[in-house]
């Protein structure tokens, strides 16, 4: 039984658009069985958090092409992708490259 | 799994892996190796000489940002002189915030700023005026290249303005690799053939362009900004979600995810490129109207502003011409 963690999840470069046009989000998980990793909070963020057209944030079980995911400031893909582990207190930012230039 | 050591200093932990080459790197050696990258791209294309008075085409985002924010730290060791232009198209409620964060970059860096707005350009004109114009013809779909003829023009007038030598945008690879895309899907022979190379020299009497962001991805460009904490504007323009590009955008992110150099790679190709002799277009003259480099009678903008003045707005882009 993995504890409750408490995390910061952040949108940027457009991202915070689907989010009611929030940046920040202060965010206690819940304690469940399996331990919290990337994968199930995108399902956690899709129904506590997202706002509009889901489609433009999360494909499949994954972000949206073109959204980079940094934990705690380094890109998800040094850290194992949808399978990092969240840690109490990490930061999570996900920021759109897709919008304007 | 915690984040690998940094391959350049050994010393900090890697915050990303480059797009190129896979190498794994920190926050401040990645920051120090796309400057130096950009300062390659402009010494080795020789894009602006020393002493040029260069405009760089500001627009508030994430690309001409991270241009500007670079050139200046770059600008005392080339020889430059900075001066940012941004044009107003005239979109309610999207151009206005973008401007006003052109304004605070430019308060920050000490740059001067000059505005040019569409409607005193081109008689009146906005995008909005010209969107309603087209709303219902079927062309509602071609705003951002109407929009992107346009703003080429003001572009080029708000530089002379200011006595540039230079034009500088902040298009990046990826940004070159969907043109690619959408000449090909396009059948765009000519344009194709056009895009390759970092900029163009400035026939025609137009003032030489030059993009220093081209080899440098999305992906860099945005986590460049992030590393540097800048400030841009990033909401998406209210006409671009009918825009062909973002189909062209989707299919290349989708294709990254499973290659990804393919957007390098798009673009070194595309500089490869040959025409076949018959397929060559005819040597570009001078616009009866205003003397730019013209295929036809009339420039782009030209033939545009006359349709639209006209009630007929038409664009000449595609194989058909």
């Amino acid at each position: 039984m993995a504890a409750p963690l408490s995390v910061e999840v952040e949108f940027g470069g457009g991202a915070e658009l689907l989010f009611d046009g929030v940046k920040k989000h202060q965010v206690t998980l819940p304690g469940q069985e399996e331990p919290w990793d990337i994968r199930n909070l995108l399902v956690w963020i899709k129904k506590n958090l997202l706002k509009e057209r889901p489609e433009l944030f999360i494909q499949g079980d994954s972000v949206r092409p073109g959204i980079l995911v940094l934990v705690n400031d380094a890109d998800w893909e040094l850290l194992g992708e949808l399978d990092y582990q969240l840690q109490d207190q990490d930061n999570i930012l996900f920021i759109s490259t897709l919008h304007g230039g | 799994m915690p984040a690998p050591p940094c391959a350049s200093c050994g010393k900090a932990r890697a915050a990303l892996r480059r797009p190129r080459s896979g190498q794994a790197l920190c926050g401040a050696c990645f920051c120090a190796a796309f400057e130096a990258e950009v300062l390659r791209t402009v010494l080795a294309g020789r894009l602006l000489p020393p002493g040029a008075v260069v405009a760089v085409g500001a627009s508030g985002g994430k690309d001409s940002t991270v241009l500007a924010h670079v050139l200046r730290a770059l600008a005392p060791r080339l020889g430059l002189a900075l001066h940012l232009v941004a044009v107003d198209e005239g979109i309610g409620g999207y151009r206005d915030a973008a401007l006003a964060a052109v304004r605070r970059q430019a308060a920050r860096w000490e740059l001067p700023l000059t505005v040019v707005a569409y409607a005193d350009l081109f008689g009146g004109w906005t995008m909005d005026a010209v969107a309603r114009s087209t709303a219902g013809s079927g062309r509602s779909r071609s705003c951002c290249t109407f929009c992107g003829v346009l703003r080429r023009r003001a572009l080029e007038e708000g530089a002379r303005r200011v006595g540039a030598t230079h034009i500088v945008t902040g298009h990046n690879a990826d940004d070159m690799a969907e043109t690619v895309l959408m000449n090909f899907l396009r059948g765009d022979a000519a344009r194709l053939a056009r895009g390759g190379g970092l900029g163009s020299r400035g026939e025609g009497g137009a003032l030489p362009r030059c993009r220093p962001l081209q080899l440098a991805s999305q992906k860099e460009v945005v986590l460049y900004a992030h590393s540097r904490r800048l400030d841009y504007f990033s909401e998406e323009c209210v006409y671009a979600p009918e825009a062909f590009r973002g189909h062209a955008r989707d299919l290349l992110k989708r294709l990254e995810a499973a290659r990804p150099s393919v957007v390098l790679d798009l673009v070194h190709s595309a500089e490869r490129l040959a025409l076949a002799p018959a397929a060559r277009p005819p040597r570009p003259g001078a616009c009866s109207r205003c003397g730019a480099l013209a295929s036809r009678a009339l420039c782009q903008a030209c033939a545009l502003l006359d349709g639209l003045n006209r009630g007929r707005p038409r664009l000449a882009i595609g194989k058909g011409r």
